[in-house]
């Protein structure tokens, strides 16, 4: 493309339709002509909302109507208000939840990753709950632990008395659990797939080495499969942490928020359009975009510094070998771990 | 011959065990639901939720979930709704991925930052305004808003593209320009076909999270004749409150179109997860 460009330039004064034909005015033409849309799209959707967001954070508001400057009192009061600041408490539950989530996907797919009689089988059954859509999710759960249905019959069934078993959904000592139960159910086949996904991309001649030098599973597990997994599991736990705070569905479809399980999104969703406190909802958001920002930060720092030994690259190059699929998926996560 | 380890032994009982035991969890609380949407409403009140319904001939549930909540209305705006934006959202993002991949021109490092920190802010967050933009441009009650608004807030298939060109070879563009290719013939005669599995992999990615999109769907879509599937579902919680034989046979008949997709897909949706590592 170079060449192509310095065999053109030397040509002095061209008029606009020569230039539109030669090699700059076609790469200026595609240029344009392939940005154009995906940036309108990224300003209209995604900057131009983020600045008015940053701008209706000072305003006390409403949809519809004036609006008047109260300055910093918005984020003061996201602070001092009981619904707002402690609903970032309840993403702990989510976050435990999540830790819980990433060590059962390990877990099941190592015990996966040393060939087990209809594994098909298996992945599909704890995969396809992520399939199932957030709504749907909430009803299936919603009966599940409904009192006297489906949870509280199973414990029955294996000799529990009911008065015994707690109201899964209104104790407010044990909701919260509950419901990122539900989150786990949901996720961990799919953090199988991909923490199987990166383990099968160790070569298998690593494996048969290892145990020609008479290596058992738990020296395999250790010294072959958990280094090439290190980067997608500790991304993961930070992804988590993210994932945490912005939890919705689970609180929003199941319980509505009420009974202290409201989460930040389900409380700032409340506000913005049950109670239209646009400027107080767009400080909420801030509040939590820099909460995520400093997260991603630390992400960045942790991978500058833990990961500067090589191990990425290694898997990498095992990755080349495979079939270009397989090769491209995992491209896309370990580059992506450096970029996101 | 080989000496079989006692160990190993109990390491393969137990293997089995625990993925037995996992995959029983993830099916069960579907496995009820099962049961019960084929159940009349006398024989819901009466028996336990865990019993066998007496026939699973019975589709009246299906049918007063199906009528009532207008599903086929859903399931048809919703499946509009995925061809376009998937379609959209494959162009919109590898022709973005090509230009950034591909041209050296200022503001390129800018516009590959910008989408980066696009994906930092979650999608509920900025909704807030959305909604105002949105109203002022009149997107709001049209079907053609809602998919405008899903293929603008498509970071992961840019992603997906972004990286897959990076492994694709500036070689090929180069003998094609020689060959006196355009750019545009290069995007689209040459480059485009190549990008196949990125493609798969963004369509199952894109797929899953539109199909099951419930938010926006319901903030921009509020009037019941443009009702999606998820929302049509979502209908259930007033009127049917605690009837969950119909409730149950509603979410079934949701859960099958993706259960029939992912059966015959399984391989690529597997695939697809893997490249999406990132955003799962």
């Amino acid at each position: 493309m170079n060449e192509n460009e310095a065999y053109v330039r030397p040509k002095k004064k061209r008029s606009f339709s020569e230039w539109f034909k030669s090699g700059d005015g076609q790469r200026a033409t595609v240029i344009i002509v392939f940005l154009f849309i995906p940036l309108l799209l990224l300003l209209l959707f995604t900057y131009i909302p983020f600045l008015k967001m940053v701008q209706f954070s000072f305003y006390d508001m409403k949809y519809i109507g004036g609006k008047t400057f109260v300055g910093l009192k918005n984020y003061i009061e996201v602070f001092q208000r009981s619904d707002c600041f402690k609903s970032l408490f309840v993403s702990v539950y989510y976050m435990l939840g999540a830790i819980v989530q990433l060590a059962l996907a390990l877990f099941f797919a190592s015990l996966m990753v040393f060939g087990v009689q209809g594994s098909g089988v298996f992945k599909a059954a704890m995969f396809f709950p992520y399939l199932i859509c957030g709504i749907a999710v909430g009803f299936i759960f919603k009966f599940f632990y409904a009192r006297g249905f489906v949870l509280d019959s199973l414990l029955q069934m294996i000799g529990m008395n009911i008065e015994n078993i707690p109201m899964w959904l209104q104790d407010q000592k044990i909701n919260n659990i509950s419901l990122a139960a539900t989150s786990v159910w949901r996720y961990t086949g799919q953090n199988m797939i991909l923490f199987l996904g990166a383990m099968m991309s160790v070569d298998s001649e690593l494996y048969e080495a290892a145990s020609l030098d008479g290596a058992n599973r738990w020296h395999q597990f250790l010294y072959i499969i958990l280094p090439s997994i290190k980067s997608i599991v500790v991304l993961n736990i930070i992804l988590s942490i993210s994932g945490s705070l912005s939890a919705f569905e689970p609180p929003y479809v199941i319980t509505n928020g009420t009974m202290g399980t409201g989460t930040y999104f389900v409380i700032m969703n409340r506000l913005a359009h049950e109670n239209q406190k646009v400027g107080l909802a767009c400080a909420m958001a801030i509040v939590l975009l820099v909460i995520i920002i400093l997260c991603t930060i630390a992400q960045k720092l942790f991978f500058a510094y833990a990961f500067d030994d090589g191990t990425d690259d290694e898997s990498k190059a095992a990755v080349r070998k495979r079939k270009k699929a397989a090769k491209v998926a995992l491209k896309a996560q370990q580059g992506g771990g450096s970029t996101v | 011959m080989k000496k079989v380890h006692i160990g190993s032994v109990i390491f393969s009982i137990a293997k089995y065990v625990f993925l037995i035991a996992a995959a029983f969890v993830a099916i069960i609380p579907v496995c009820v639901c099962i049961l019960t949407a084929f159940k009349t409403t006398e024989e819901y009140n009466t028996t336990s939720v865990l019993d066998f319904p007496q026939s699973f001939g019975y589709f009246e549930n299906f049918k007063i979930a199906f009528e009532k909540a207008n599903m086929l209305g859903g399931f048809l705006r919703t499946g509009i709704v995925l061809i376009v934006v998937l379609a959209a959202s494959i162009f919109i993002g590898s022709m973005l991925a090509y230009v950034l991949n591909r041209f050296k021109f200022p503001g390129n490092g800018l516009i590959q930052n910008l989408f980066m920190f696009a994906s930092l802010i979650p999608g509920i967050a900025t909704q807030v305004t959305v909604y105002q933009i949105m109203y002022s441009l009149g997107l709001i009650n049209h079907l053609y808003g809602y998919m405008i608004v899903l293929m603008g807030t498509d970071i992961i298939s840019i992603y997906i593209f972004l990286q897959f060109f990076e492994n694709l070879p500036v070689s090929l563009d180069e003998s094609a320009i020689m060959d006196g290719c355009t750019y545009f013939g290069v995007f689209f005669k040459i480059l485009f076909p190549l990008l196949k599995p990125a493609i798969v992999t963004s369509m199952v990615l894109k797929g899953v999270s539109v199909y099951n999109e419930y938010y926006m769907s319901n903030l921009y879509l509020q009037v019941p004749e443009l009702r999606t599937i998820s929302t049509a579902l979502y209908t259930f919680t007033g009127p049917y409150g605690n009837q969950y034989n119909y409730i149950c046979a509603g979410v079934i008949i949701t859960i099958i179109p993706i259960l029939v997709l992912f059966l015959v897909f399984q391989k690529q949706v597997y695939g697809g997860m893997a490249a999406g590592a990132v955003k799962g």
